[in-house]
């Protein structure tokens, strides 16, 4: 079946490169699935959820932002930031969520009110993307997988 | 000549100065591999980012209803200089190379100089050359994050924006290799994409609209080439300290051999001179 090469990279390093059978990613007007040979396209993300079928795996990632282009069979995703579900410690994650929280809920200024918000869903996200990661089946941690392995 | 103990003195001195300087060697020496890794792991995106820009703005250029602020070429009456040098001295000529190839930039330039310093060394030198400073960032660390450069560019994107500049430099030490390190003044903004070559311009769905789209990657652009810039900055700092610190650590060996050797001789002749005492002394009695 034919799949799609999937880059992910952030300023600061490159998450992830791999042959990829799905992808859903949330993008500035909803979340969009892609599959292979999808339409050229270029969009902004929000942040949000996402997720890589490789094969029977999964791959779930918490992004903050960013921008995704799909052309030939290639996805490169520019994100703010990108981080797999195990990457994240979830207590940490709480902890910020509840920083985040208390700054809203603090009212500052304008500007602030609007960064502190978008901190505050940046940090939600994070959290239902760690705790999601308890309960899923899969048994193979994602950061094992190979592509082809399971094809 | 100086005395036995004069001497021992000295090459105490030189040999703590030599300890020290070899720290510090070794201390760049580390530093300096991480911030190369730094530079590496970024070159993806940067490379991305670049390839996604052309594209848009092949598109922009083709539609000309709209116009995008940080493409548009002004007439130039006031210049800003984003200035990334390190924090601290100690690593040789790395400093004073970056600031006299941007001061003859500056006197090149007709218009007047806005500068925003990054690192205390880009401070010092904006003031001392009487030259405006719109802010100063410093204590970056060694490891910073993108989020770090964030206000950086903000406080730049918004000066142009409210034409306060009408470009943008970025002048920074490209970090070539351990010995090499070479000043560099790049145009920041106005932003000039790289051109396409023609087949590659293909008909791309945008959302939520190219012209939004652009307008949200032209600041991540601008970010990102200033985070990239302070990245090969900090590379440049640590391998131009590291090769300062070797030769430091060099020269205080050889002036402690020197001393060594002046030391040696000073102590033979003090032991000649004591025993043609002792025979004189016997002499003058048998």
């Amino acid at each position: 079946m034919a799949r799609f090469t999937l880059t992910i990279v952030t300023a600061e390093s490159q998450v992830f490169s791999e042959e990829a059978d799905s992808l859903v990613a949330p993008g500035i007007e909803g979340q969009l699935g892609i599959l292979p040979n999808h339409a050229p396209l270029m969009t902004q993300l929000q942040p949000g959820e996402m997720t890589v079928r490789v094969g029977n795996d999964e791959v779930v990632m918490a992004v903050a932002g960013g921008f995704m282009e799909v052309l030939n069979n290639r996805v490169t995703i520019l994100a703010d930031t990108a981080e797999l579900d195990t990457e994240i410690d979830l207590e940490r994650a709480e902890a910020a969520l509840e920083r985040a929280r208390q700054r809203v809920e603090s009212r500052p200024a304008d500007i602030d009110f609007a960064r502190a918000s978008q901190a505050f869903r940046r940090a939600q996200i994070r959290v239902t993307v760690a705790r999601r990661r308890g309960r899923r089946r899969s048994p193979v941690m994602p950061s094992d997988s190979t592509p082809g392995a399971t094809a | 000549m100086p005395s036995t103990r004069e001497l021992r003195r000295r090459i105490r001195s030189v040999g703590n100065t030599a300890k020290i300087t070899r720290a510090m060697q070794m201390i760049a020496a580390s530093k300096m591999r991480r911030a190369q890794e730094a530079v590496v792991e970024g070159r993806p995106y940067s490379e991305h980012i670049n390839s996604v820009l052309s594209h848009l703005a092949a598109l922009e250029r083709g539609s000309d209803d709209t116009s995008v602020p940080l493409l548009e070429a002004r007439d130039v009456k006031t210049t800003g200089i984003v200035l990334v040098a390190p924090d601290r001295g100690l690593a040789g000529g790395l400093v004073s190379n970056l600031t006299r190839v941007v001061e003859r930039a500056i006197g090149e330039l007709d218009s007047p100089v806005t500068v925003v310093a990054v690192g205390r060394k880009g401070r010092d030198f904006t003031l001392r050359t009487g030259n405006d400073l719109k802010a100063v960032f410093q204590d970056m660390g060694d490891n910073p994050s993108i989020e770090d450069t964030r206000a950086i560019s903000n406080i730049i994107i918004e000066e142009f924006e409210s034409a306060g500049v009408d470009q943008v430099l970025l002048a920074y030490s490209r970090f070539v290799n351990t010995a090499i390190q070479t000043p560099v003044i790049d145009t920041l903004i106005p932003v000039t994409p790289a051109e396409l070559s023609g087949d590659e311009a293909v008909g791309f769905i945008y959302e939520p609209s190219p012209i939004e789209v652009l307008g949200q990657l032209l600041p991540r652009y601008i970010e990102m080439e200033i985070y990239h810039a302070i990245l090969e900055a900090i590379a440049s700092e640590h391998s131009a300290r590291m090769v300062a610190m070797k030769n430091a650590t060099d020269a205080a060996n050889d002036l402690i051999d020197d001393l060594t050797l002046q030391l040696n001789k000073a102590r033979q002749e003090a032991i000649t001179s004591e025993m043609l005492d002792i025979v004189g002394g016997v002499e003058a009695l048998g």
